[in-house]
This record gives structure tokens, sequence and C-alpha cells, in this order.
């Protein structure tokens, strides 16, 4: 779970990371009340989850009660980048004087922690990785060893932080490898993180990942689960249980696996088909998973076609067969269907498709030949 | 010969009780001919479950049986320790099919593995498990899918992908030595590289089929390895082709950040090593008949 910017702050402030004092706002009235209570200057920043929000409008500087009016009425219903702004953070202005950049993460390769600093803050760091790579410092964290201060010292100064700035740097860095480690994320990242003209180091801005694998252990999670940006058929498809991603296709794809699931929306990519969407609905392939799943795809216009993609492996063929028949007695299907069943038992599956089929509704023993048919129906040109 | 498993292997199914789905699995890789010797529990110690002993303790079972493999299934808060206390009894091979362990616990249990029980051998979490064709079956998948005999190694981080590319290689008479599900986690305990490495150094595997998938740079390290040590011919597919930029697809591991992870460059790399890329599973089915038939 991505969480918004004052979410990210909130949680920063758990572990002790210094923030700016501030507070969200959905209304303008709110947004002055709160501006009016912090004392001015204030920055209204609008909460969502999308990079690049300064350039689009989404943050800017209030000197007093007007223009903090003025800025949250322009904010507030801003699209930047398709994330219309429902909310605003509003914090206390800072003053700046340096900006660097803090993060740590997961080196998959490496499969140990990776802590990077960089002194050149407050830009893409992804740009800075790629046009100037020294400039980034990067050190590995073995789990069992953990990160303290002198850890946190020695990168600090490799990344060449200005010397004012180290102590209180490598104090942050302790912290955020804390919130990383209990806090379950997946990705804890300052940019940037300022040394203000007095001396003080603290996070601007808060980028956090959550590691969802890790719920159960957060109890204080489920009350950001609700608010995370989704749309009607991301959030219907999250109350099934299902692991749905749209696409920009017109082939409704459902599939048994992750894996599979992606595998079939290459495989109607590489017949000349465009997938309208990855839909797995896990292992089995129960009728009320399959019946969700419908659901779910029979809410998107784009979908001409769909293509039930699942092979049976603990699940038996028959039992998927009988899941699908229900399903689609319960649920009432626009577009055509194409399923390809294989797998342990899938001619028995098939038999039972087969007496329930239809010209809306047909068994295709491949996956190949189950992808150009679904992309023949849909209308698409099959190479 | 096969790899990680073979008749020889002998296995402990950790936290067995009635309901347990260890239990439920260990029977199905049981009647495949799995010697499933033991089982634990620490409330169950004594008791026999479907003929079954249950030990309270892995070492107790190790001990008592000789189980030199352990097979996990337990929710994802308790994987970590049963892990654990399977390496710290001295098992060489664990797997643990669980899904959603959560990453830090994940890195936390590699690096203890990798600093203190350097003989143990994790395959997990969150994969389908293992198996030597007609020898030894642990985890979830069916047996009928297999073959046995050989020539080919099927090594993949999905799991659908898995049966269904040792389905094809079947349906074409094309028998395996071992299947490897890896799983897609952040952390798996066994690489690519883990068991190209073990696929090469066995006799009877003569062809590798390799199932990757989009992010990380797994795949990558594996073309390496395959340049550099491997005669062995490989056959890749790769899921994920069309996943769009930034979006989790279902797997922790399935996620593609800027260029990193991408399929194209993962089937770029594996290409640069010589290995033959196929675009959908039936592809590299056929394109390792191919391979088979032009094997001395």
């Amino acid at each position: 779970m991505d969480l918004y910017e004052y979410q990210g702050k909130q949680y920063f402030a758990r572990f002790d990371i210094p923030v700016s004092p501030g507070a969200t706002a959905d209304t303008v009235e709110e947004a002055v009340a709160v501006a009016e209570r912090i004392g001015y200057p204030v920055v209204v920043k609008a909460q969502v989850q999308v990079g690049g929000r300064g350039k689009a409008g989404g943050v800017k500087l209030a000197s007093d009660r007007d223009e903090a009016e003025a800025h949250a009425r322009s904010i507030l219903g801003l699209d930047i980048k398709g994330h219309v702004v429902r909310r605003v953070w509003i914090e206390r202005a800072s003053d700046i004087a340096r900006e660097y950049y803090a993060s740590f993460t997961l080196d998959r390769s490496a499969k140990d922690h990776l802590c990077m600093v960089s002194a050149r803050g407050g830009v893409d760091i992804e740009q800075v990785a790629a046009e100037e790579p020294g400039a980034i410092a990067r050190r590995h964290v073995d789990p069992l060893d953990g990160f303290g201060i002198e850890e946190a010292r020695a990168v600090v100064a490799e990344a060449g932080l200005d010397e004012e700035a180290r102590d209180g740097a490598a104090e942050v860095l302790v912290k955020l490898y804390r919130c990383y480690v209990e806090g379950d994320a997946d990705l804890v990242e300052i940019n940037p993180l300022v040394l203000t003209p007095d001396g003080r180091v603290h996070a601007l801005d808060a980028k956090v990942t959550l590691d969802d694998s890790a719920a159960f252990r957060h109890p204080e999670w489920a009350e950001w689960a609700n608010l995370e940006e989704l749309d009607p058929r991301d959030r219907l498809a999250r109350e099934k249980g299902l692991q749905y991603v749209g696409l920009d296709g017109y082939v409704g794809i459902i599939a048994n696996g992750a894996g599979l699931a992606m595998s079939t929306c290459d495989v109607v990519e590489q017949v000349g088909g465009k997938p309208a969407n990855f839909l797995d609905v896990g292992g089995g392939a129960s009728a009320d998973v399959m019946a969700s799943a419908l659901e779910v795809i029979n809410t998107d216009e784009k979908v001409k076609a769909i293509f039930v993609n699942i092979f049976g492996g603990i699940t038996r063929g028959e039992e998927v067969a009988n899941g699908i028949v229900q399903a689609l007695g319960r649920v009432d299907i626009a577009a055509p269907i194409v399923i390809r069943l294989d797998g342990t038992n899938a001619e028995q599956g098939r038999a039972i498709l087969e007496e329930h089929g239809s010209d809306r509704v047909l068994s295709l023993p491949t996956m190949l030949e189950a992808a150009r048919r679904a992309t023949e129906l849909a209308g698409g040109v099959v190479r | 010969m096969s790899v990680f498993v073979d008749r020889s292997t002998r296995v402990v199914i950790q936290g067995l009780s009635p309901t347990s789905q260890g239990l439920y699995h260990g029977l199905r890789n049981r009647a495949y001919g799995t010697n499933v010797v033991a089982g634990t529990n620490p409330k169950r110690g004594g008791e026999v479950i479907e003929g079954i002993p249950v030990y309270a303790t892995v070492a107790e079972a190790v001990a008592e049986t000789g189980a030199n493999a352990s097979f996990i299934t337990v929710p994802p808060a308790g994987a970590p320790s049963a892990i654990l206390e399977a390496a710290e009894a001295g098992v060489p091979f664990i797997v643990c099919i669980t899904e959603f362990v959560p990453a830090k616990d994940e890195a936390r249990v590699f690096a203890t593995l990798r600093r203190d029980f350097p003989g143990s051998r994790l395959l997990g979490p969150n994969c389908p498990g293992i198996i030597s064709a007609g020898q030894c079956n642990i985890g979830i998948t069916s047996g009928d899918i297999a073959l046995d005999g050989g020539p080919v190694g099927l090594v993949s981080r999905s799991g659908t992908v898995f049966y269904q590319a040792m389905y094809e290689l079947t349906q074409k008479g094309i028998g395996q030595t071992t299947g490897v599900g890896i799983g897609g986690d952040p952390v798996p305990g066994t690489s690519f590289v883990d068991c190209l490495a073990a696929f090469e150094a066995d006799p009877e595997t003569r062809a590798v089929m390799m199932i990757g998938e989009i992010g990380g740079d797994a795949e990558e390290q594996a073309a390496e390895f395959i340049a550099s040590e491997m005669s062995t011919p490989v056959v890749a597919y790769i899921v994920g082709v069309t996943a769009p930029p930034g979006r989790k697809m279902g797997h922790a591991g399935a996620i593609v950040s800027g260029s990193k992870g991408t399929a194209a460059a993962k089937i770029e790399a594996l290409s640069r090593a010589g290995v033959t890329v196929a675009k959908s599973p039936t592809e590299a089915a056929e394109a390792m008949a191919e391979v088979v038939r032009g094997l001395p």
C-alpha cells in the first residue's frame, strides 16, 4: 500500500523523524482554519499519489489568509495526471538552506537492505542515478547487523552532506531505518530531506510503501486502507479478494495464478489482441470466485470478449468447470466468453463446459487457440 | 537422477494436525510416492495422524526418523520461526509454500540461513514446491502433470506457469528430471542460479527450461551464469511482456520500475547468453522439443 504524503509524515512522526507541523483539509474552509491555526507562511500541498505535483500547480506557498484560501480553492479538485485532488496537507513553510535525499529499500539481488543518501535532493532521484551515479552513496545493510549511528555517519559523510547537516541527518537515518524495518515498509524515502538555515534537519516530503503482507501485525494500518486511491473496478476487485489491474485493451482476462494471468495477457498480445485487464482469481476457481471475477470484468465497457484461462492443478477440471457454469448462471455477462481449461481432469471439465456451451460460451483446448478466438470475437485482428 | 530431492528424501511436515494444509498436501505427496516420515506439532507429540508419527519438535523428528527435508505450510506469522527451527535441527532441504510472508521476515530468515546455517537450503516461501518426477513431490504440484525419465530440468518463479510448462512438456512426451518452483517473493531462499547450477551438475538433466518473470534482476543473474558456467542448453520464457510499468501484478516480485526488471531487458540478456527465448509456454515446449530431438 502506497501512503499519501500526510500519512507518510504521520508514520514518520511515530518513529520520531522530524516533520513540519501540519494537518489535512478536505474543503477550502477547513484549509483556511488549519492555516490560521498553524501560522503563516504555510505550504498547501495536493495529496495525490503521483509525481510532479509542484509543476502541476499542486504545491503553493501562502503568506496570509487570502492566499491560503485562494490556493486551497485552486488545488482542491485539481486534476493532476488523472488524479483528482480531494485532500490537501497544510504545513508550516520551512526555510531551506540545502536539500538532500535519503531512503531505505530492499536490494533484491543482494538480498540485503539498501540505504541510499545523496547531497542532491529535491530532484528526481532516478534522474540523478542516471546522470551522476556517483552522487548517490549506497550502503547495504545485513538485516542481522542492523543500521546504527556509526553506519549512518559513514554513509552521510560518503554522500558529502554539508558538515553542519551530518549529525542531524545521521540521526534521521537511524530513525528512518527503524521506520523501514519495524514499520514493515517496502520503501521509505525522504526527498527532500532539508537543512534549515538554523541547522536543523527534517523531512519535507514522505514517500512510504507499506508491505501488505505485514498488515496482520499492524492493526493501525486499517484506517489508511480504505483511503487508497482506487478506481471503482479496483475497489470492487479488492473487496472480492481478487488481484486486478486495469489495462487499455478490449479482451477481458481471468486466470488462476498471477503468473498465468500475466502469461495470458502476453499470449493475447502475441496473437494480435489487446488485454483489457490482468485478473488473478488465485489458486482455485470456485463458483463464488469466478462469479466475482466475471462481475468485475462485466463493469468494464471496453471489454468485447472475455478469455477465461484456468489451469487445474489441485483444483480438478470438473470442479472448475462446474464453478464456471454456476457463475455464468449468476452473472448476466454482456461479452462472449472463451474458456480454456487444462490440467488435471481437463477432459471431464471440458465435457461439462460443452454441455453448457453456446455461441456465447466457447471452450477451446489450448491457450493460443483460445486467445485467437477471444481476439476475433472482440473484433480484433488476429496475427 | 534428479536435483535436491529423490527417492531417498525423507520428509517431515511441520505444523501437522488433522485439519492442516500440511496434512492435505502431505497425503497427496505421499500418494505420489514421497516418503513422508514424520510430522511436528508442539501440542501433538506422540500422536499418529493418518499413519504419520507426530513429534513435538523438528529436532526430535529428525532424531527419530532421519528426516532430511521439511515441508512448511503454516500461516505467514509462524513460517519464519518454522523455517529456522528446521534449519537449527539440521534439515538440509526446507520447502515453504506459505504465501504473504512479510518481506522483512524473509530478509531476516535468508540472512540467518546465510550466516548460521549454510548447510540448509530453503525453497520458497510462496512457491509450489519441488517434484522429482516419479520419485518425490514436496508441495502443491499435481503429480499427474509430471512425466519421469528426464531429460529436462524445469525451474520457474511463477506457480501456475510452472504447472503449465510442465504439462506442456508432458503432453509432448518430454519427461522431466526435477521441476523446481522457486516462487515470486522478494527474497526467495533458492534462486534461478542455485537451480541452474544443480541442473548443470546433474548428468541426467540434459536440457533446462527456465520460466522467468518481470521484476528484479534474477533472470539477468541467471543469464550471466548460463553464459559463463553452463553447457546444458536452456530454453526460457519470460512472463509479463505486456505488464504495465509501476503496477504490482499479483506477486510482490512482479513489479516493474523504470527500465529495470522489464521483460525486454531480461529477454535480451538471456538471448545474449545463448538461451532460446519463447513467447508463450506453448512455444517454449515446442522449442524444447526441438532441443531434445537434437540431444546426442
